[in-house]
């Protein structure tokens, strides 16, 4: 090395500083504050949140509150609690509500006794390569339309139908159309949302624990009850919400399998596409959000949502 | 756990906030009153389009079935292009032509009333149409298309709500609507009926054959005790229903598998039940419930002049003849008979059939039978009173 040689780039000077454009200097910006980073993340998924919630549930609480002309089928502005009064007293829709809540508390009670099972295999006893086999499995009827599933189950349970043929021989009958078809389909058609957070709740008890309560002499039952269904609680409220708050919400079901009956959401669907009353409508749509309001209270106090 | 409790307090406050500005912003006001637009007097030049709302197969461009097409003439003889929505209720309907969004409607009885009253459509000059003279006397200026003596639309088309029965579990035709009301009970989970409370008429007709003490004239005036006698029968009759229909393809298959083996229906389902199904309709001796059509125009119509050349297309011969016989009723004119084969199932023309008929009106609190010392049950009466008969 001689003295006049020019001295070696230093790394410093190799890279050029990059060039000011304006994304760059944007990015500069933001970096040195934190806050405003975070507000611009999440102001678009709040706004959304913000519209469809919050919006949406003040506007159904102001309609509830309007009355409508009988016969024009005009909205009247002014305030009334008439609505709401008509929906609290009506025996109409006391009797309507007592059912709905009745039907989605059977169709989840259905859905968690047939899920557990399915969901246990799954996580705990298939192989890798069948588990996959068989998460697909079970997300398959999700492909298909809400519809095509509904009418699918019509043809199921009419007469001459599948069901109909198989339990002739035994001496049974089909159940027909009515409420019972009707729990039938939807505890069918909610299943997948039950049995997924119950296998993915499966997945994170560690097999170690029941070896070791079967090392500690526990039999099958005991494990289950002492420490498998306590760590899956919160997995079976999650897929209970699924299935009780879709239950509550369903007229279409019942309107294609359920024979003459009717429930909140048939209620809610009449009144908005029948008979042009909008606010007696919303005024019903209340129930199912406050029953589900004192569903998640209660769900709540049992500590089951602390570990979702 | 402070700054949580005050983050928490934050957020709430916004929803107050925002709420309170949703519901300043949405106010208070009275109904909105009605006005009545003036019947046009002559026709100004094609506007280019047309936006018309329809029963399903009233208005056909071929995408359906490329053989089922009366929009494709109508666009090149008159340069309006056509935009279609269609809907499955008439009080969807109704809902839909409040928006103002569209030119013409295709209205049943029980929606073209309420869509008068509402100022949602405006008179029609009938002289300006030249087919017009052609449709039956029997459909011109009634209840259900005009407002004392003013015309409010053409008529397209009438059927009946028929009795279809299984011919295997009636080897006869039951001459009485009995068989669905108070003689229903040997076919209890079997008897079908109409999703709508249009069909307390149904009752109601039922009733003026069988209790006149009840005096009923006309079973869309409806006093309260009327009404209540009617939703008594239909609350029997529910005991016994299978299940209601208002979707045609639901009636359809229900009849098929042996669902349903005796309610009301109409044409279009007869003829769309699997060959070999062992069903008939029939009109039963108290007479029927049915419905008659009539294409009306906005009030305030983007494009009044397409909208006359519809209605003037529509009631040609051989338009009206496709286009009731692809839905299945009887047409608006005997010329539209040359059209099409089977006009003699639907009774087109015959003046005694149709007068059978007590075509869907809308139930308004002044009785439409002309009563004036009672005050009658409104479509909203009707509706409540539906909802607490399916209980």
């Amino acid at each position: 090395m001689t003295r006049d040689a020019p001295a070696p780039p230093t790394d410093r000077a190799a890279v050029s500083s990059p060039r000011a454009t304006a994304p760059r200097q944007l990015s500069v910006f933001l970096s040195k504050r934190p806050r405003l980073r975070l507000s611009l993340l999440l102001a678009a998924p709040l706004f959304w949140l913000g519209l469809v919630y919050v919006a949406a549930l003040a506007a159904l609480l102001i309609t509830a509150l309007w009355t409508v002309d009988s016969f024009t089928g005009q909205i009247s502005q002014s305030w009334t609690l008439d609505n709401i009064i008509t929906v609290v007293t009506g025996s109409l829709y006391q009797v309507v509500t007592v059912r709905t809540i009745g039907v989605a508390l059977l169709v989840t009670l259905i859905d968690i006794l047939v899920a557990l099972p399915i969901a246990f295999f799954m996580a705990k006893v298939a192989s890798t390569r069948m588990q996959r086999v068989l998460v697909i499995a079970v997300l398959m009827p999700l492909w298909a339309s809400y519809l095509v599933k509904a009418y699918a189950w019509r043809s199921v349970l009419s007469q001459g139908g599948i069901v109909e043929w198989i339990a002739k021989p035994f001496g049974l009958e089909s159940p027909g159309y009515g409420l019972p078809a009707t729990i039938i389909t939807l505890a069918y058609l909610w299943l997948p949302y039950v049995i997924l957070p119950i296998y993915a709740g499966l997945e994170r008890v560690p097999d170690s624990l029941l070896e070791a309560s079967s090392d500690l002499g526990a039999k099958t039952w005991r494990t289950l009850g002492s420490i498998v269904l306590p760590m899956l609680w919160p997995a079976i409220i999650a897929g209970s919400i699924f299935s009780f708050s879709l239950s509550m919400g369903d007229y279409i079901t019942v309107n294609i399998v359920g024979g003459a009956s009717q429930l909140l959401g048939n209620l809610v669907y009449s009144n908005v596409g029948a008979a042009n009353n909008l606010p007696l409508a919303a005024a019903i749509a209340l129930i199912p959000i406050a029953i589900m309001f004192v569903y998640l209270a209660v769900v709540r106090r049992t500590g089951a949502l602390d570990n979702l | 756990m402070k700054r949580s409790s005050l983050r928490r307090s934050a957020i709430v406050s916004t929803i107050a906030i925002t709420a309170l500005a949703v519901m300043t912003a949405c106010g208070t006001t009275g109904g909105g009153g009605s006005t009545r637009a003036p019947e046009q007097q002559k026709l100004g030049a094609m506007e280019g389009t047309v936006s018309i709302l329809a029963w399903p197969g009233y208005v056909e461009n071929g995408s359906n079935d490329p053989t089922v097409n009366w929009i494709g003439p109508f666009e090149k003889a008159t340069g309006c292009t056509v935009n279609s929505k269609t809907f499955g209720t008439s009080d969807e309907a109704v809902t839909l032509m409040k928006t103002g969004d569209y030119d013409v409607i295709s209205a049943s009885g029980d929606a073209s009333l309420r869509l008068i009253a509402g100022g949602d459509v405006a008179p029609v000059n009938t002289a300006l149409l030249k087919n017009y003279a052609g449709i039956y006397d029997f459909l011109k200026l009634q209840k259900w298309n005009s407002v004392e003596g003013q015309s409010y639309g053409v008529p397209h088309g009438y059927g009946a709500n028929l009795l279809m029965y299984n011919t295997t579990v009636f080897p006869t035709a039951p001459t009485s609507w009995s068989v669905v009301f108070d003689k229903s009970s040997p076919y209890a989970g079997k008897v079908t009926a109409y999703d709508s409370p249009i069909y307390i008429a149904d009752a109601a007709v039922y009733l003026m054959a069988h209790k006149p003490e009840l005096g009923i004239k006309n079973p869309y005036a409806l006093d309260d005790k009327q009404l209540a006698a009617a939703v008594d029968l239909l609350k029997a009759q529910r005991t016994n229903i299978g299940e209601y229909w208002s979707d045609y393809l639901k009636s359809v298959q229900s009849f098929q598998t042996g669902n349903s083996v005796v309610g009301t229906t109409w044409q279009v389902i007869k003829n769309s039940v699997a060959t070999g199904t062992p069903v008939d309709v029939t009109v039963p001796e108290e007479g029927a419930t049915g419905w008659s059509d009539t294409w009306m125009i906005a009030s305030h119509a983007k494009s009044p002049n397409c909208a006359y050349a519809w209605l003037d297309y529509i009631t040609s011969p051989k338009a009206n003849g496709e286009a009731t016989a692809y839905f299945g009723e009887a047409p608006a004119t005997q010329a539209a008979c040359d059209f099409r084969t089977d006009c003699d199932a639907y009774h087109a023309g015959d003046k005694a059939y149709a007068s059978k008929i007590w075509y869907w009106t809308t139930p308004i609190a002044k009785c439409v039978d002309g009563r004036t010392n009672v005050k009658c049950t409104d479509y909203s009466a009707w509706t409540t009173a539906w909802q607490q008969i399916k209980g």
